[in-house]
């Protein structure tokens, strides 16, 4: 394809100072079981291609789901027009500095390869699934889902780039939900396709698998009889898989630079930081430290270049409790003056590259899971997100979770259902009083980040040890 | 995720309603003046003629206990993105995508795969998916409530419309907001949606149309929303639709008021009703999600609770703007009561569900969710609305909503833009934002006050994946006791 792609745009003849071929294929296979019963089967192909062209400073893009030369041709026309009619109102003047010439390939780690399981084993695996699950009566439904994605990538552009990238992705989800009249609850595996990673079947098929999912139907009944969880302030705890949720709408989206400089303002939205906090802002405790990293082998939103050409490299966003650099793009850091990291990223070949969290991920403190609950002498630990909702400045947040236990003298003592808190964003993280060992770190992922205008659905990554912060308002469900 | 964003719409697309199991061909007479219409509309005829061509291949190809259904979505679309009354990006895509069913045996599978409008690409392409999907089929389990094709419905809506050429939209938009701190996003072109299967359906659904979805920002953060729509662009009705936004914001003009936590009576603006209602369709007015304890509007169907009997809810497609058929090419009624004096009277019910449950369907889609919903007017005149309000918020819009106790009907959500403390019927100061959190047993049931004698049409511009057509009409609403949190 690559060489390809350098024949087009070759045969691409425009007065511009840059010109850049993005093409994507993407494979996907869906399998969806509820009760034990096929709900979705398939297999989808996505592919296309993205000319962007670089005139009098203003990008502009044309984009075409046919890979024949006369549609790129055609497209590439598309994007100079573009460009050229919108350079007069263009709010910054972009250079070729913000489309640096890169070579490079990257591929997920895999160890037993996407299509090892056949349609009709997946089936059956998933149906297994739902039966283990329906350990009662009071279940009501069971389900679960498996989506394997093959995403290849090529860039090419007239100051030399060819990258070629190669992400092989597994989403899993089981579930299941109890229900006693009006009293209904769910409890899932970490949440809602938060088994989501780089990989193959070898990320599912543990020998764990079964008794995890006869436990996650035993909660759902254990929940309907459960304790509504209190209305108080008080120490909460929270696993991993919530503070995936946590990390990513409380101190990823805030930080995004596109946000912090207006572009987002009229969908997602703004954010409470301000370019000058770049270096002295205290976002949280000195127990805070959030990298962006998308080096993690398996980790969701792992690769070598964003989708402009960018070199992807760890880097902390906050280190110690103090603001340290933004989500921001090689577009952004030229607009802002600040920082950033490799974060330009489009969800397909038909939406422009924008600023995105990739994987942001908390570092491990110290102690077991243990230690942390033994200190605390009243509290509440949470467990997968279940509800979530947050402000456009990214400031006042409420969140809820699936499953929870009371904390008492330093144990967990009764299961509460319907668990909840709300708080402000710089409030919360400066109440962050312990962090997990690398005992409690885990990992997850989601498909779903939504963004932009046009809008686009991103894949994130989000590690994070167990956590404990002080003095939150924590309530439950009901009218 | 992200949400929905609303205002007011001054030009609306119109059609005449598609009739069941009728030809109907309602192209307005439009005439087409511009260079990207034409274009368009050539995309248009080659993904229409590349469709029909595939189309009567493929099922010329179903074997004996073979059952097939072909789904198409396609669009030509320009996306300008502003942001300080400059353009940020701006580009355009031209996309499709065919999803073809197969059924055999109690078992179905699909493969999406791109529609370019070119037949020597796209028909081998179709072929191997096919041939790909027989090969699969075999090994599925078997799904007792699969739904087959049947009937002999077809139907054919058309709207063209008269939009900007691509060059001159930032030249149409920007001059008129120059000392604005204007933001947001132009989207237009064409659309389609097209259905056809082995039994004999066949829809075609293709639309042109733009939306400028917008907030103008004062220095200190505060905003008012705003969105023009419509099948034409109309320069004097954009003047309009930006003067009566430039006044709006002369109210945020003073600094914003800390409002404490507790009840307050309310006037929710028809934007912010309209993000309460976009709840309906996310575990609320599905069948699917009723039989199975995932609704929140169990309560209601059980006659626990009740609704106040000033609220009427209805889906209408009679204004066109979206298609009528649904995934399994069935045409839903014009229009559908769904609560009625706060009486739930009609769920929406697709054909797998009524399989499932031994109902009867009622043209839902796969999600059963609202398409083209609307909540019916009250009694309360636009010019009465802050006398009745009296001392209390009127909230503009809602930001980010989502269910806090889905099974008590509890959502949680933001306040959003242009809203306002009110005393003794008076605009006193704009507020800083706060977190609400409210059952709609409370705003929709008891604590209903009124609605407004007027509905707003709030067009979707939602563009995941693809852009999207319709909206919703609504009115506002006056309510007492709304809970505020944070």
């Amino acid at each position: 394809m690559i060489s390809e792609l350098l024949k087009a745009i070759a045969t691409i003849h425009l007065p511009a100072d840059w010109i850049g071929l993005r093409a994507v294929k993407e494979s996907a296979s869906y399998r969806h079981v509820r009760d034990g019963i096929p709900q979705n089967n398939g297999k989808s192909l996505s592919q296309g291609i993205m000319v962007e062209v670089l005139v009098n400073g203003q990008i502009g893009y044309g984009a075409t789901n046919s890979l024949q030369l006369g549609s790129i041709q055609a497209a590439a026309q598309t994007a100079y027009q573009q460009a050229l009619a919108a350079s007069q109102w263009a709010i910054y003047p972009m250079t070729t500095q913000v489309r640096p010439k890169v070579v490079g390939q990257y591929c997920s780690p895999i160890v037993k390869p996407l299509d090892a399981l056949s349609s009709g084993e997946v089936n059956d695996l998933l149906i297994r699934l739902c039966q283990t699950l329906k350990v009662d009566d009071a279940i009501v439904e069971t389900s679960a889902s498996a989506i394997t994605n093959e995403t290849e990538s090529w860039f090419v552009s007239s100051n030399g780039s060819e990258v070629y990238q190669k992400f092989l992705l597994l989403e899993t989800q089981y579930r299941a939900t109890a229900q006693d009249g009006n009293n209904v609850q769910e409890r899932s595996n970490n949440g809602y396709l938060a088994h989501s990673y780089q990989g193959g079947w070898e990320l599912f098929l543990s020998p764990q698998l079964w008794d995890q999912a006869r436990r996650t139907g035993e909660q759902a009944v254990e929940l309907l009889s459960a304790e509504e969880c209190p209305n108080t302030t008080t120490h909460l705890v929270l696993a991993p898989d919530q503070m995936m949720l946590q990390i990513h709408e409380s101190v990823g989206h805030p930080l995004e630079l596109d946000r912090i400089l207006g572009d987002e303002r009229n969908y997602a939205g703004g954010s409470f930081v301000k370019a000058t906090d770049f270096g002295s802002l205290s976002y949280g405790s000195k127990l805070m430290n959030i990298t962006f990293n998308p080096t993690v082998a398996g980790e969701f939103a792992s690769y070598s270049f964003d989708d402009i050409g960018a070199p992807a490299t760890k880097e902390y966003l906050i280190q110690e409790g103090v603001l340290q650099r933004g989500l921001g793009s090689l577009e952004s850091q030229a607009r802002m003056g600040v920082a950033g990291v490799a974060c330009a990223r489009a969800a397909s070949w038909n939406r422009p590259p924008i600023d995105r969290m990739a994987n942001l991920n908390l570092e491990a403190g110290e102690g077991s899971f243990e230690d942390l609950i033994r200190e605390i002498e009243h509290g509440v630990f949470m467990e997968a997100n279940r509800s979530w909702s947050i402000d456009d400045q990214r400031y006042k947040f409420q969140f809820g979770c699936e499953y929870a236990k009371l904390i008492e003298n330093g144990k967990l003592t009764k299961t509460l259902r319907n668990p909840n808190y709300r708080a402000t964003t710089p409030e919360f993280w400066h109440s962050l009083v312990r962090v997990g060992g690398e005992p409690t770190w885990e990992m997850y992922g989601t498909p779903n980040c939504g963004k932009g205008e046009p809008n686009q659905a991103i894949r994130v990554g989000h590690g994070s040890p167990t956590c404990v912060f002080a003095n939150v308002e924590v309530f439950g469900g009901g009218s | 995720m992200e949400e929905r964003m609303e205002s007011v719409m001054t030009t609306e697309i119109t059609a005449d309603k598609a009739d069941d199991k009728t030809e109907n061909n309602v192209e307005n007479k439009i005439e087409d003046k511009t260079g990207n219409n034409a274009e368009n509309r050539a995309n248009l005829a080659n993904f229409e003629t590349t469709f029909e061509q595939l189309t009567q291949q493929l099922l010329s190809d179903v074997r004996s206990g073979e059952h097939l259904k072909i789904e198409l979505k396609g669009e030509q679309s320009q996306f300008v993105r502003f942001n300080g009354a400059k353009v940020r990006q701006t580009g355009c895509i031209q996309d499709g995508q065919l999803t073809l069913t197969l059924m055999q045996n109690q078992r179905n599978s699909f493969r999406e795969i791109p529609l370019t409008g070119d037949w020597a690409i796209d028909a081998p392409q179709a072929r191997d998916a096919i041939a790909d999907l027989r090969a699969e089929i075999s090994q599925l389990p078997e799904d007792p409530y699969l739904v087959l094709p049947q009937g002999e419905g077809t139907s054919r809506e058309v709207h063209k419309g008269q939009l900007l050429p691509p060059e001159a939209v930032a030249s149409a938009i920007l001059p008129g907001v120059q000392g604005l701190d204007f933001t947001g996003i132009y989207a237009g072109g064409s659309l389609v949606r097209a259905y056809a299967d082995s039994a004999g359906q066949h829809h075609w659904f293709d639309t042109e149309f733009f939306s400028l979805d917008y907030s103008l920002f004062t220095a200190d953060g505060q905003a008012v929303k705003g969105t023009f729509a419509g099948n034409q662009w109309d320069e004097a009705a954009y003047s309009a639709k930006l003067a009566e936004s430039k006044h709006q914001l002369e109210r945020l003009a003073q600094p914003p008021k800390s409002v404490l936590k507790g009840q307050y009576r309310t006037y929710l603006a028809p934007g912010a009703v309209a993000e309460l209602l976009s709840m309906f369709s996310w575990g609320g007015v599905s069948e699917d999600a009723l039989q199975r304890g995932g609704s929140s509007l169990g309560l209601l169907q059980r006659n626990e609770k009740r609704l106040s009997d000033k609220f009427h809810l209805m889906e209408n497609f009679s204004r066109g703007l979206v298609p009528r058929f649904n995934d399994w090419g069935e045409i839903a009624p014009v229009a559908l009561p769904v609560i009625e004096g706060g009486i739930l009277k009609n769920t929406l019910i697709n054909s797998r569900t009524a399989k499932e449950y031994n109902k009867t369907a009622n043209g839902a889609n796969g999600w059963e969710s609202l398409r083209s919903p609307e909540i019916l007017p009250g009694t309360l005149p636009a010019a009465d609305i802050l006398k009745a309000l009296d001392t209390g918020l009127y909230l503009s819009n809602l930001h980010y909503l989502n269910w806090s106790d889905r099974p008590t009907g509890r959502i949680t959500g933001m306040t959003r833009y242009a809203c306002f403390w009110v005393e003794n019927g008076e605009i006193v100061a704009p507020i800083e934002n706060l977190r609400f959190d409210e059952s709609l047993y409370q705003c929709f049931g008891e604590n209903l006050i009124d609605l407004t004698n007027f509905q707003e049409f709030i067009p979707e511009v939602g563009t995941y994946y693809h852009r999207s057509p319709g909206g919703v009409r609504v009115p506002g609403i006056l309510i007492e006791g709304f809970t505020y949190t944070l």
